[in-house]
């Protein structure tokens, strides 16, 4: 087929002349005929795609038998960017920049994710100060996340001031990111091979001054939600579920381990040095929202532990390997020196860049702050991704949810989603 | 007890417990070598991971499809791939299954009822290549329009359809919003906002 015949036949469905501009029907799992206790049949309740309450673009329809959910149905798609099908136009070092799109509340995660991926696919291993950066880098990300998610749980409950303490805490975390990346949340801050560039000198300072202050904040944190009726019985027994179902519907990350499942793949299968750090996989038990906020919160004390003990035997060195026929040359460099310049051309103009082993494929699996994010990709020799698939943890932590209000309160259905972090970015990609 | 075992270890496994019926994929470089079995031993294969104790995969991580259009090799021999990532909890090791679908008749069995998180990467992966999941309780379109003609991430679909963004109905402001919002009897809404009539 020539690109013109293609374009004949995908040629955008707005612009097709059978287009009706529908909806679709949502499905729910019960029988429409059915009768509600009243008699009547039952209300459809729509949520989002605009809505304070989802925290992005998603679309929630709710069936209602009085205020009680007797079903759920959800609709996603609507931030769908096609990041995966851009991939396969993109090089190697171009995507990073997409991956930060995906979930922009941890973009540092996702970038050290991809990273690690495409150098596992070259056989790459990056220095010993790059993997350190990347694990501090990781946890300083994944403290805004939880702190971000636990803060907003606050505001859908009502505790409005929690939230805007977490935004205190986060905009003294983004300073940092700042500095080190020059960016506040898209950071692009990995290359393939190591980092975009080494950490300011006072990096250390700012990040002990940040943890100084941050680790009595949980406990502030938890002064004002533990024991707090209003907030506890909001949370309490809504969106339970058991450890088995959860694993069996693909849940990874905090909210898997808020239902016992002690699965932790910085613990499981370490990557970037992690072995090397002291620190525990806490669980909880209950499985419903009030668990998975007190889960994020016990996971920030053990990611301030990692900073803490990973800023202790911070090495000196380069961030970057030495193999220039991979890692991008230091702009200054590029400027004054014909050799750098020709490695930066070959690796920017394509046809040229660095050459990956052809019919190979690598899943790479590291821990986001929402779960397992996995990259896999499936290379054919040039310096552009044959395909590019991102295991989105957001996707799979949503799909179950329909069953989890299944049976609630209309407000009910409010808790489950905050406590879920869903972010529609990555679920849509 | 649990006992890790190797990508290695599992093939060899499974290919004295299948003989004839897996393929193995070597990948150049470190990277391990993945067995590719076809359609009708998808169920059976994936079946016998998650119930042999020694392997214990109770956890399927992802579901995704390969569109292998313009990239040959030897073992695939067909179009489509789909890509089973699973991971034992328990044990604590990894496997990667590829199954073959046809081109022209992309029909594949479902793996729902062996682990539920199947369902929204089948859902993908359909929305995707227009891989058919047969059993799947749930298959509809999952990011694409329900009544989208294409399948986005097939290879001989190109980076940018022709209209794909600008010939969806647009908000312009004075010119009104085109047919999104149907008119009533008093007007549409723009019409009500552009004589200042809207609080």
């Amino acid at each position: 087929m020539s690109p013109r015949q293609v374009e004949e036949i995908y040629r955008g469905h707005a612009e097709d002349p059978a287009y009706q501009g529908k909806h679709p029907e949502p499905r729910f799992f019960f029988s429409e005929e059915e009768e509600d206790e009243l008699g009547g049949k039952k209300m459809v309740l729509n949520m989002g795609p605009q809505h304070p309450a989802t925290h992005g673009t998603l679309r929630v329809l709710l069936a209602l038998d009085g205020e009680k959910i007797a079903a759920a149905d959800t609709e996603i798609g609507f931030l769908h960017t096609g990041f995966e099908k851009l991939a396969e136009h993109m090089s190697y070092h171009q995507w990073i920049t997409l991956t930060d799109r995906m979930n922009y509340m941890s973009a540092l995660n996702n970038n050290v994710g991809y990273a690690l991926a495409v150098e596992e696919l070259l056989g790459l291993v990056v220095p010993r100060r790059a993997q350190v950066l990347r694990v501090i880098l990781c946890e300083l990300s994944r403290i805004g996340d939880h702190v971000l998610c636990a803060g907003l749980q606050g505001m859908d409950m009502g505790a409005f001031s929690l939230m805007l303490w977490a935004f205190e805490r986060r905009e003294k975390l983004y300073d940092i990111m700042e500095a080190v990346t020059g960016a506040r949340l898209t950071t692009s801050y990995t290359r393939i091979g190591g980092l975009f560039r080494d950490v300011p000198p006072d990096f250390a300072e700012m990040v002990k001054a940040f943890l100084k202050n941050f680790v009595p904040f949980l406990g502030e944190m938890e002064e004002m939600t533990v024991g707090n009726r209003i907030f506890e019985d909001r949370l309490r027994g809504t969106g339970k579920i058991s450890g088995e179902d959860a694993m069996s519907w693909g849940w990874t990350g905090p909210i898997l381990r808020a239902s016992g499942v002690a699965y932790d793949v910085r613990k499981a299968r370490p990557y970037s040095g992690y072995e090397r750090y002291d620190f525990q996989v806490p669980t909880q038990t209950d499985g419903d929202s009030w668990a998975r906020f007190i889960q994020r919160i016990d996971e920030m004390r053990q990611s301030a532990g990692i900073i803490e003990q990973a800023l202790e035997d911070l090495p000196d060195g380069p961030v970057n390997i030495e193999n220039k026929k991979v890692v991008l040359p230091d702009k200054t460099e590029v400027f004054d020196n014909i050799e750098s310049l020709i490695h930066h051309f070959k690796l920017i103009m394509f046809g040229h860049g660095a050459a990956t082993p052809r019919g190979a494929d690598v899943y790479s699996a590291t821990e986001a702050p929402n779960g397992e994010l996995g990259f896999y990709i499936v290379s054919d020799g040039d310096m552009i991704p044959y395909r590019i698939r991102v295991r989105p943890p957001s996707l799979y932590n949503f799909a179950v949810f329909p069953r989890l209000v299944q049976g609630a309160m209309v407000s009910d259905a409010v808790a489950v989603l905050s406590s879920l972090n869903i972010i529609a970015g990555e679920l849509d990609r | 007890m649990p006992k890790t075992l190797s990508g290695d270890e599992i093939l060899q496994k499974l290919m004295a417990r299948f003989p004839d019926k897996v393929t193995p994929k070597k990948s150049p470089g470190s990277t391990p070598a993945h067995p590719v079995i076809d359609r009708e031993h998808v169920r059976p294969i994936l079946s016998f991971l998650k119930s042999e104790p020694e392997l214990a995969f109770n956890f399927l991580a992802d579901v995704t499809a390969v569109d292998y259009l313009q990239l040959e090799l030897p073992e695939i021999r067909e179009r489509f791939l789909v890509v089973y990532q699973l991971y034992s909890l328990e044990h604590n090791h990894r496997f990667q299954v590829m199954a073959r679908v046809p081109e022209g008749d992309p029909r594949l069995p479902s793996v729902c009822d062996i682990w539920a998180s199947a369902n929204c990467g089948e859902r993908e992966a359909h929305d995707m290549f227009g891989i058919e999941f047969e059993g799947n309780p749930d298959l509809r379109r999952l990011l694409m329009p329900e009544d989208y003609p294409g399948f986005p991430i097939r290879k001989d679909y190109p980076l940018r359809g022709r209209g794909e963004r600008d010939a969806f109905p647009q908000y312009r402001p004075g010119l009104g919003t085109g047919d999104i919002f149907p008119e009533d009897a008093t007007g549409s809404w723009s019409e009500k906002a552009n004589k200042g009539s809207l609080p």
